[in-house]
């Protein structure tokens, strides 16, 4: 088992250090960052003395090596905008976005798993239509048009919660609404999905043949088999939900990663995009792995010999 | 199914109750499938409005007009001169929206196809031949995954601009992650059935099998994954735009008309709502194309 | 004047609109009396396995009985609730199901789904069920129950999950037993165990039993009645002896007639002329680790020798795991063997390069088991027909007329080419792939279980026209099957497979007259309704309809 986890996590290993070139790359590929440093009325003298001073006449893979060093032991940078601390920066947002993502995939999996399961249980009654309907409509708003709309009807017009920003609880009320939704639709149909096929497994006819209610089919033997693929989705969910935060915590003006993401871009804040680019993908591959290891934990054949 | 009823010394005959081959019978379920008809409907409605816009509107989406800022659509107390009102610098709402099915039908098209043509190639090749190019086809899915698709995309558009080529590109060279996984999957599925095998003994050279045993058989996952990128890069580019680093303006991009409507919600709702109806229908037209189609090449596996 | 355990009388269940009949079972009566093996037997789509699923009340929701009543314990099963129905499952009437390997939770243990039944059923404490899923392990004869009472269902095989199967079924001392095709998907050897189960479960219970099967050597084997049913009636019952002996219905006799016998027809004019020579074949496998599992080799051919001469038959039998698979794929060349020699007419393919190899290939050709995979459903039979000829250089008009040819010779109307697989039945299709193989005029074909996924008397008719095929082309023929009694009906010589290891060869008269090997020894032992002498139907009187 020592060996196929090491083997695992050279791998992911292997996967952050290539996303992290690659954006490197592009961004080291897109701009003159002493222009961006020393502004557009520089002269050639300024330019000089900035590629002296951050090193950026040097060849790109030895300014990557020089950034990799560096981010291993905790130093991202300094931004260029916000001039402090790449890594104090992020840190202090993370927890916002973090705080988002949570409330986000409980309340995801909250309405997508029931109903998954409803709908699987009544084939083609008024709930399964329901389902499919939701996730189907649910697939095809646009984020941060749902965001808007909400902002519209409960910030505006019904002035029940706030718009923007993140001090108290109902701050994350509406952003955590439009980020779950997010991740609703393929769960919820995953779910059902996986329930009737399990449904319709052998096994669930033999615990039908023992006797057993139909309650107990549903979910003791139904659900704890059709459950294993969900979770893992839900993990790798997480995962994407780091991106879909940048759109609604813009929408929302919450200020976690996500718009730090938006800010840095818009400012071309080069440092914090690598740094945010080489996090959300490190988060990614440790969610992946973390559904991993829930899958081996859920399913005995993937645990014992 | 026996035929215990065989004449042992006569020719036998096909059974007589299908006489359809699987395409018809393909094409039979499709027209009957509600989804797929309301999604491929509406899809080629807003086809024809791409299309034919300069016939069904006499209005410039570029042009400006002081004189005739903000005026409301019909049915909210506006004039037929306007029939869907006007935006923030006066441009006729209805002109953009119709020019503005072009820009979101192409980018989703060429997105689509650009993304298909990288992921199916490295899919089927991964599905069919396994060992170290799975592997490597394996690892560069895992790159993929990990890059977050949004981050990157605007970071790119940021760096080289927003014209048309630089989202198309960057979004066609983002989004062949799903082509890829389903495509191997459904590679690796067909590459065990038996008559691949059977081709191989009857000495078939390679390009033969991927053409004629494997492609068949794998183009209903390409197509239906082909609608869903579609509308993923539709939505994405409205996204990119509607964050001001996809499509610049004064392009009439959904995305970017709902940005430049959101400063005015509170009195100019319409704005934000008639675009965001139009992306809405035409993503969810897609989806349910795309639903119908994989429910009607493979009506085994309803998901 | 015991009562009969469980009485069904003129049951009838519908079938949906599309199908291609009206009922799904019609008109049946029949009874079951305890300590009583009644066996029902029948081909796909008799309607056996219904009368087993409405007897249990786990027919699909498609399917609805509409006439009849089914009498168990006093009550009318038919007019029971669902919940009614639900109580009498596993406490008063259980069911064995034919695929043992999907048949148990995967997550939970073995010992764990057994105690269930006596949670749902009784107030027993948790010590009490323990106690007595160890005996029900030891009643199934299962090695080390407290270490099979922790295992989970992967980790067993086949023939000890049915044995679990069989254990939960028999908790709670049910008064019928109802059995699909509990042994179809077993090895010879575990098949012949669980029958022997079945023969001390009637001694020892006082259950009635009805098993349902297809296979008529296994009704020889435990049967005390036979049920005979056809398109969903019954056309034939009575005592096992009567049924067996001197079956009175066409159809009966059909299926009795189609029963593999054990000796071969007509010998066949073999020659000297080496055509396929196999030295030292070696091929080994390797299995990737997972997060919890190492990583293991299988060493699935272990030096294989043989020869086969023109026109000659050969037989490879071997159970599951014996590596007569990977052998098949290592003449072919779908696998690469590691070591050996493969002389085909001379000249050894075994380790050539594809490139080199392709001329060679038309030399040997395969028919595969499965005629629903076998055929790509969306080409034309035609154009999979000419693919052979063309890729060897042949042109495609000229191919298009051998394509017809061979149709006529397979029995099928040369029509059809321009149809499409979907449209054909099983046999059918192994016809046209059979056709298909002969197509580049092959030296040897090779038959891999290429009947065994075929109704008894379709099997009948294929090995019937493989046989005229061989005969008529002077083919020589590999013979791969798991089923002995299929062998010595068409081959000349065997050779049989454990585990790698060619254990015995010989003619089939050698083989089973006087096999040398312990291995064969068992596997003839294991083979069901051996006392069982197959009537000559030709000599009984007039069948009655």
């Amino acid at each position: 088992m020592a060996v196929y986890i090491l083997k695992r996590f050279g791998l992911a290993l292997l996967v952050a250090l290539t996303v992290s070139f690659i954006s490197f790359s592009l961004l080291f590929m897109a701009g003159d960052p002493a222009v961006a440093i020393a502004g557009e009325n520089a002269t050639s003298e300024d330019i000089a003395l900035v590629n002296a001073r951050y090193g950026f006449d040097r060849p790109m893979i030895v300014q990557y090596g020089d950034w990799l060093g560096s981010a291993v032991t905790g130093d991202l940078g300094r931004s260029w905008y916000f001039d402090m601390s790449v890594t104090e920066l992020i840190a202090d947002r993370l927890t916002v976005t973090m705080k988002l993502g949570l409330f986000a995939i409980t309340l995801a999996l909250a309405v997508a798993i029931p109903l998954g399961v409803a709908a699987a249980a009544n084939p083609n009654s008024i709930i399964d239509r329901f389902a499919l309907f939701l996730s189907v409509v649910g697939q095809a708003i646009p984020s941060f048009w749902f965001g808007l709309i909400l902002i519209v009807i409960f910030s505006i017009k019904m002035r029940l919660l706030p718009a923007s920003g993140n001090e108290t609880w109902q701050h994350f009320v509406l952003p955590t609404v439009v980020l779950g939704y997010y991740a609703t639709p393929a769960i919820m149909r995953l779910t059902r999905a996986g329930m009737m096929e399990v449904l319709s497994s052998d096994y669930i006819r033999t615990a039908r043949a023992k006797g057993l209610r139909t309650r107990k089919v549903m979910f003791k033997h139904a659900l704890r088999n059709a459950i294993i693929p969900v979770v893992s989705l839900a993990a790798v969910q997480m995962g994407f939900m780091l991106g879909g935060s940048i759109v609604v915590e813009t929408v929302f003006a919450l200020h976690g990663a996500g718009y730090l993401a938006w800010e840095s871009i818009a400012r071309n804040d080069l440092p914090t995009m690598q740094a945010l680019i080489l996090i959300f993908s490190t988060f990614y591959i440790l969610f992946t792995f973390l559904a991993d290891v829930l899958n081996a934990w859920l399913d005995p054949r993937l645990r014992v010999g | 199914m026996t035929d215990t009823t065989t004449p042992t010394d006569q020719p036998l005959q096909a059974p007589r109750n299908k006489p359809l081959t699987p395409g018809q019978a393909m094409r039979r379920r499709a027209l009957r499938h509600k989804g797929l008809m309301f999604g491929a409907v509406v899809m080629l409605i807003v086809l024809c409005v791409a299309i034919f816009a300069p016939l069904l509107t006499q209005y410039d989406p570029y042009q400006q007009s002081l004189l005739a800022r903000m005026k409301p659509p019909v049915f909210l107390g506006g004039t037929s001169e306007h029939w869907l009102g006007t935006d923030g610098l006066g441009r006729d709402f209805w002109a953009r929206l119709a020019y503005g099915a072009r820009i979101s039908l192409m980018i989703g098209i060429l997105a689509a196809v650009i993304s298909g043509i990288i992921g199916s190639t490295l899919g089927i090749l991964a599905g069919y031949f396994g060992g170290k190019v799975d592997m490597v086809v394996t690892f560069l899915i895992n790159v993929r995954l990990a890059m977050p698709v949004v981050l990157v995309a605007l970071a790119v558009v940021a760096l080289f601009g927003g014209s048309l080529v630089v989202v198309v590109s960057v979004l066609g060279l983002l989004l062949w992650d799903r082509f890829a996984v389903v495509l191997r999957s459904a590679t690796m599925q067909v590459r065990e059935q038996e008559y691949v095998a059977a081709a191989e003994v009857l000495g078939a050279s390679l390009p033969r099998i991927l053409f004629k045993d494997i492609l068949p058989n794998v183009m209903n996952h390409l197509i239906v994954i082909f609608t869903l990128e579609m509308a993923h890069a539709i939505i994405l580019e409205a996204a990119l735009s509607f964050l001001g680093l996809g499509v610049q303006p004064p392009t009439p991009s959904w995305g970017l008309m709902i940005s430049e409507g959101k400063d005015m919600l509170l009195f100019e709702p319409w704005l934000i709502t008639i675009p965001g109806v139009a992306l809405f229908f035409l993503v969810l037209a897609i989806n349910m194309l795309g639903d119908g189609l994989r429910d009607v090449t493979a009506p085994e596996g309803r998901n | 004047m015991t009562d009969p355990i469980l009485s069904i009388q003129n049951l009838t269940v519908d079938l949906p609109k599309a199908a291609d009949r009206a009922h799904a079972v019609e008109n049946l009566s029949l009874q079951v009396m305890p300590k009583e093996i009644v066996c029902i037997v029948g081909e796909s789509g008799s309607g056996k396995s219904i009368t087993a699923f409405t007897t249990m009340g786990l027919l699909p929701q498609a399917l609805s009985p509409s006439q009849g009543e089914i009498r168990f314990d006093g009550h009318d099963l038919l007019k029971l609730s669902k919940r009614a129905h639900s109580d009498l499952r596993g406490r008063r009437m259980a069911m064995i199901f034919q695929e043992p390997m999907s048949a148990l939770n995967p997550c939970y243990s073995v010992g764990d789904q057994i105690e269930e039944m006596f949670q749902q059923h009784t107030d027993l404490g948790a010590a009490e069920r323990k106690a007595r899923t160890i005996r029900l392990l030891e009643e199934v004869h299962l090695p080390d129950p407290p270490r099979i009472y922790n295992s989970y269902p992967h980790q067993l095989s086949g023939g000890q999950r049915q044995r679990i199967v069989i254990a939960m079924a028999l908790a709670l001392d049910p008064a019928l037993l109802i059995a699909d095709e509990p042994t179809t998907a077993l090895d010879l050897s575990t098949q012949q165990q669980i029958l022997h189960l079945f023969k001390e479960l009637r001694e020892k219970h006082d259950a009635g039993i009805m098993f349902v099967t297809h296979d008529f050597d296994v009704v020889a084997e435990i049967a005390d009645r036979v049920v005979v049913m056809q398109h969903g009636r019954i056309v034939e019952q009575g005592s096992a002896e009567e049924v067996l002996n001197r079956p009175q219905h066409p159809y009966t006799r059909l299926l009795i007639d189609a029963v593999p016998r054990r000796t071969r027809d007509v010998p066949a004019p073999i020659t000297s002329h080496e055509v396929l020579k196999v030295s030292n074949l070696n091929k080994t496998y390797h299995v990737a680790g997972g997060m919890f599992r190492p990583a293991r080799t299988v060493h699935a051919c272990k030096d294989v020798n043989f020869t086969v001469h023109q026109g000659e038959t050969l037989g490879i039998v071997g159970e599951s795991g014996s590596g007569k698979s990977t052998l098949v794929k290592c003449l072919i060349r779908l696998e690469d063997p590691e070591s050996g020699v493969v002389s085909v007419e001379g000249k050894d393919i075994a380790l050539m390069s594809r490139h080199d190899l392709h001329p060679y290939r038309k030399h040997i050709q395969i028919v595969f088991q499965d005629p629903y995979g076998s055929l790509n459903p969306r080409r034309t039979i035609g154009d999979q027909l000419v693919e052979g000829p063309v890729n060897f250089g042949e042109n495609r008009a000229k191919a298009m007329e051998r394509a017809r040819e061979l149709m006529k010779i397979v029995r099928l109307d040369p029509e059809v080419l321009n149809r499409y697989p979907n449209q054909f039945s099983g046999g059918q299709r192994q016809r046209i792939c059979i056709a298909r193989a002969l197509m580049v005029e092959p030296k040897i074909l090779i038959a891999d279980e290429a009947v065994s996924a075929l109704d008894v008397s379709v099997q009948k008719e294929v090995l019937k026209l493989l046989n005229e095929i061989r005969d008529r082309m002077g083919l020589t023929v590999l013979f791969i099957t798991h089923d002995l009694r299929v062998a010595a009906q068409v081959c000349d010589t065997l050779i049989v497979m454990q585990q790698g290891d060619v254990v015995e060869r010989g003619t089939v008269e050698e083989v089973f007259g006087a096999p040398s090997h312990p291995y064969t020894r068992m596997l003839l032992d294991a083979q069901p309704g051996k006392h069982w002498d197959v009537p000559d139907i030709a000599t009984l009187p007039p069948a009655v309809a």
